[in-house]
Formats: C-alpha cells, sequence, structure tokens
C-alpha cells in the first residue's frame, strides 16, 4: 500500500489515469450489462410467469417449472438426447484430439501436411457440413455405408433409423477432432524435451512416458478443453434442427435429435411460450453450472499446474 | 518419478534403435490412413458436385465423375440466389471483423496497460462470463431486440459486436501483456494519449492477435445460422447459412446440385484458412500457451 504523502502526489495523475481506463473497458461494461446482467436477470423473473412477449405476463410461481418435470415427456426426451450426446461426444472428441496430437507430436517426416489434413475438416461447418453428412450417410449409397460395405457389412440407416440418428451425429463430430488436435500439439510442443530424454535414459517405454509425463503437463489444456466442450456439448441445437430427416419437424424422426435446445427453441419461437422456454434454460444453466464448478473441484486431484510457469 | 532400472545395455539399445525405425514406419502408415480417411468425404463432396444426377443414383457407386458437369455450380448458383445472400453475408462479417478488431483492442488495452481500482475485478468478471452459455441469454435478448423493434433488421446481429467479446478481449489482452510497457512510456513522454498509443502502437504490434480474432469473427460470421434464423424473416435479408437452408428443402435430394451449393459457401473459409494457416496456428498457440 502507497504510504499518505505517495498518494497525495500521485492522486491527480493517477486519477486521471484510472478515468482513462474505464474509458477503455467503458464498452465492454456497458456490453455486459445490456446483453448480459440485464437479460440475465428477466430471464429468471420471466421464467416464473406465463409471458409470451404480446400480451401476457403473469406471475404463476414455480408452475413453468414443475410442468416441466411433470407434465412434459418432450422435456425428459430432450434432456436425455442431449446428455447421451454429450456422454459419448465429449470422452470421444477428446480422446481421438488427444491421439491424433501425440501421434503427430512424434518426430516424423511431413508432419505439417498432416496437421493441415487432419486440421482441414474441423474448419468446414454451418449448415454446408450437416448437408454433406446427410448425403454421407444416406442409407443406401451414401459414402459411410457403402465403406461398412467393404467389410461385407451392411450398414444402419443412420438419420432415418431414431436409433442411428445420434451416433450419426457424434460420427460427424469425430471427423472434426482436428480442431481440438491443434490445441493439444500446441502444448504438446511446450512439453520440455529433457523429460523424455531423462526418462527414456530411466527406460521408461513409450506408453509409460505418455502416462507419467505427456498427460499430467498437458492437464491444465485438457481440462480446459473438458470444459468448453461440455458447455458446449449441452449447447447443441442446429444438428438437430437441420439434419432432421423430416425439415417441417425439426428435430425428427421420432423425436431423436430433438436435443434440449432446440425443444426450448421451439418452445420459444414457435408456440411462443417464453417463460416456459426460459425456465428450460435456466434448468440447463444450473446443470452446467454445477458441472463446471465439480469439474473445477475434482481438477485438484488430476490437473498438474507446473510451478512458475503461471502468468 | 521413480527410478526404475533399465536393461541400457548395448544389445538393448542396438534394438531399440531397429524398433524405432519400426515404430516411425507402421506411425507414417497409419497417419497416411488416417489421412485418407479423413479427406475420402471431401473427395466424395467435390465428385458428386461434378457428377449428373443419373451418375449419382448408379450402384456402385464411381469414384471418378464419368463426365464433368461444370454446370451444376451455376445452376446451383442461381437456384438458390446465392448472390444476394453472399452479399448479405460479407456485409454482416464485414461490420463483425471490424466491430469486433475495434471494439476488443480497445478494451484489452485498458485492462491490459492502464491501471486502475477495480480492474482486476472487472476482469475476472470478464473472464466468468466466458463461462456463460449463449443459450441462457437468447431468449431474453430477443426479447429486448424485439422491445427495441430491431427484429427484422440487421442490428441485433452487428450492435453487441462494438461492445466487445470476453473471449477475444482475453485473446488481445494476453498478447497486450507481453508488449513492454517501456513502450507505452516513452510515447506518454512524447505527449501520446492512450488513444493513440492503442491506435498507432498497439494495434501494429499485436497484428497476429488481431488477425486471428479478424479470422475468428469472419468464420463466426460466415457461420451464423441461430442469429439470423430468428431475428431475420425476410428472404431478400438472409444470410448464407439460412439461405443454404431453404436451398436444402427447395432441392431435397439434388445432391449434385446441393454439393455444389455447399462447396461454394465452405469456400471462403478453406481458402482463409489456407492463406492465413500460420495464424490459425498462432491463435491456439495464444490461447494454449495462457491456459497452460
Amino acid at each position: 500500500m502507497a504510504s499518505a504523502v505517495k498518494k497525495r502526489r500521485m492522486g491527480l495523475q493517477e486519477r486521471k489515469e484510472a478515468r482513462q481506463g474505464f474509458i477503455f473497458v467503458s464498452p465492454w461494461v456497458i456490453g455486459f450489462l445490456v446483453f448480459t446482467a440485464v437479460p440475465l436477470l428477466f430471464s429468471l423473473y420471466a421464467s416464473f410467469t406465463n409471458y409470451d412477449i404480446t400480451s401476457r405476463q403473469d406471475w404463476i410461481g414455480t408452475r413453468n417449472y414443475t410442468n416441466m418435470f411433470f407434465h412434459d415427456p418432450l422435456f425428459w426426451k430432450s434432456l436425455h438426447n442431449t446428455l447421451y450426446y454429450v456422454v459419448f461426444s465429449v470422452p470421444l472428441t477428446t480422446l481421438g484430439s488427444l491421439l491424433l496430437a501425440v501421434m503427430l507430436n512424434q518426430k516424423i517426416p511431413g508432419m505439417k501436411v498432416f496437421r493441415t489434413v487432419f486440421y482441414l475438416p474441423s474448419i468446414l461447418s454451418g449448415v454446408a457440413l450437416y448437408i454433406l453428412w446427410q448425403m454421407l450417410l444416406t442409407p443406401g449409397s451414401g459414402l459411410i455405408n457403402v465403406m461398412i460395405g467393404w467389410f461385407g457389412v451392411d450398414g444402419p440407416a443412420w438419420l432415418v433409423d431414431p436409433v442411428w440418428t445420434k451416433p450419426a451425429i457424434i460420427l460427424m463430430k469425430l471427423w472434426s477432432v482436428g480442431g481440438g488436435m491443434l490445441l493439444y500439439l500446441a502444448s504438446l510442443q511446450n512439453v520440455p524435451e529433457q523429460l523424455y530424454e531423462a526418462s527414456e535414459i530411466d527406460g521408461a517405454g513409450p506408453i509409460r512416458r505418455f502416462w507419467h509425463i505427456t498427460v499430467p503437463m498437458i492437464t491444465p489444456v485438457l481440462l480446459f478443453e473438458l470444459i468448453t466442450h461440455l458447455i458446449g456439448g449441452f449447447q447443441i441445437f442446429q444438428e438437430g434442427y437441420v439434419m432432421s430427416n423430416d425439415m417441417n419437424a425439426p428435430g425428427s424422426p421420432v423425436n431423436s435429435l430433438l436435443f434440449f435446445n432446440l425443444h426450448m427453441f421451439l418452445k420459444a419461437f414457435k408456440v411462443y411460450d417464453m417463460g416456459y422456454a426460459m425456465a428450460m434454460a435456466w434448468f440447463l444453466f444450473v446443470v452446467v453450472i454445477v458441472l463446471t464448478v465439480a469439474n473445477m473441484l475434482l481438477s485438484k486431484y488430476w490437473v498438474h499446474y507446473e510451478g512458475g510457469d503461471n502468468r | 518419478m521413480s527410478t526404475r532400472a533399465a536393461a541400457s545395455d548395448g544389445r538393448y539399445f542396438q534394438s531399440r534403435k531397429t524398433k524405432q525405425r519400426v515404430g516411425k514406419t507402421i506411425l507414417l502408415l497409419v497417419l497416411v490412413g488416417i489421412s485418407l480417411l479423413l479427406l475420402l468425404p471431401l473427395w466424395w463432396m467435390i465428385a458428386t458436385s461434378l457428377k449428373s444426377l443419373t451418375e449419382i443414383m448408379t450402384y456402385p457407386p464411381t469414384w471418378i465423375p464419368k463426365a464433368i458437369h461444370w454446370e451444376n455450380y451455376e445452376l446451383a448458383w442461381s437456384k438458390g440466389h446465392f448472390t444476394r445472400y453472399t452479399l448479405n453475408t460479407l456485409l454482416l462479417a464485414g461490420i463483425g471483423v471490424v466491430s469486433h478488431i475495434l471494439a476488443n483492442t480497445f478494451i484489452a488495452y485498458g485492462f491490459a496497460k492502464i491501471k486502475f481500482p477495480g480492474r482486476n475485478f472487472l476482469f475476472s468478471l470478464m473472464l466468468a462470463t466466458m463461462m456463460i452459455p449463449s443459450f441462457v441469454t437468447l431468449i431474453p435478448q430477443y426479447i429486448m431486440f424485439s422491445k427495441f423493434h430491431w427484429v427484422g433488421t440487421y442490428l441485433p446481429l452487428t450492435v453487441p459486436g462494438f461492445f466487445g467479446a470476453a473471449y477475444q478481449i482475453f485473446l488481445i489482452r494476453q498478447f497486450f501483456m507481453s508488449i513492454p510497457n517501456e513502450l507505452i512510456e516513452a510515447g506518454k513522454i512524447d505527449g501520446a494519449s492512450h488513444y493513440y498509443i492503442w491506435w498507432k502502437i498497439m494495434i501494429p504490434l499485436a497484428k497476429p492477435a488481431v488477425v486471428v480474432i479478424a479470422i475468428m469473427t469472419f468464420q463466426g460470421a460466415w457461420n451464423d445460422f441461430l442469429g439470423p434464423l430468428i431475428y431475420i424473416n425476410k428472404e431478400s435479408m438472409f444470410n448464407l447459412q439460412i439461405g443454404l437452408q431453404s436451398f436444402k428443402g427447395q432441392e431435397t435430394t439434388q445432391w449434385h446440385y446441393l454439393m455444389a451449393g455447399s462447396l461454394m459457401a465452405m469456400l471462403p473459409v478453406v481458402a482463409l484458412f489456407f492463406f492465413f494457416q500460420r495464424y490459425f496456428i498462432e491463435g491456439m498457440n495464444i490461447s494454449s500457451g495462457t491456459k497452460g
């Protein structure tokens, strides 16, 4: 703490500086209040009303929440669909991108070419990507089933068969694991070479080296990726909207692609049950917060921070 | 790690060398295999976009189109009204890139280089907002914009960009932190204001990070679906993603047109990637380095 004398002497200059600082960050502060804080609080309030944007906004207590839990089978269906997606896609894509990164981190010729090729699918996104995969997943003549056919097996009907729609989406996600790979590769390249050399002299094999050096060294990035993928996974929406096999019934067939956010979206923008939709949003928000906090707390047991390397 | 006694005799090292070579060869083969697997869908897409519909329907499928139908692209382009959608998307992306560069470097400068009370609190608050999933604010924001009578205009899609985006502020701020304070002090002694330093010194010095956020923003605007889906209701204002979705509804299983249209829609982002590959990787390094 500065002494009183010092404080007085630097007061004017400091105050001018502070004013400048506030001016510079003010766009964010205003944006935060207008686009995040107020909407967040409003939606919490409105989730206890029957708000429909045009006519009504009556306080109905917890009825939206009780309706959600006890009277809306599609709520559970959509929650199940989203959980199914998260539970399979998050570990599989993490494993996939980590595996690719580890393979590319070996000293091999053409590493840059492989890196480009692996990363390429992940920059393809948007509706075009979904259209591409709808074609690839066509049951009869689509590429995926043609390839499965090479092994003498008949592929499933993918986006037409409600049992296979979610695996189809996960398969599509696996195609673009290159995005995560790049992040892991960057952090793998930060692992000091000496660690590997030392352990090699100690006779540690590649698998042991991987588990005892590589994994601990990249756990901070792993944690970050896990949290962002978890949050991102719960937000899955567009896939169910665009890849449904009936364009007039998003989430079809048989609501197997009706993800939580898609159900919320339809409630809000098709039947204008805004209060209910905001109750759904808050429910999922709480779930995501709980999971994120749990992740952070558990990270103490598995995330390894290199001492002194923190900025 | 505990000490592990290893068989470090001569035989061990010799066999290790051949083992390594065999291992590398196997690895190389695996990598080539994965590459082919990942590229196959892209080839399939290109091939389909150039085939005739009858050739697409033949079984077993052909890997190389028997006749190249370039006209698929022209027809898809005109059938899908892509000129309009592309111009709309370019407008949105252009505003997005400019607003994000201006706002996020400006805000990041305040967080990185000016001392003021409450700075750390505000910065932590900003980091915390990165954890708020966008679906929570989606509906109340819509309600707010509809009260402003902004629904049906581009304002909900463009105005928020001028107020900064947490992740990008964070990224730029990290980059600014690595620029020595002496530069700013020197500028101040020469009588430069913070605005001048931000505009004339910091932005040029942070070019790699600025390019990274420009690419990110462009990609985001180019692929934006949900925003236009809820805010835009006139066909003439559709962006490429919404346009593509309605094109899909119109052409259903005309895969040659759909693939040609999709390819054209994805091309700018792919081109961007090949031109700025270094910056894509740079962006990863900035974010992984700071979170690591």
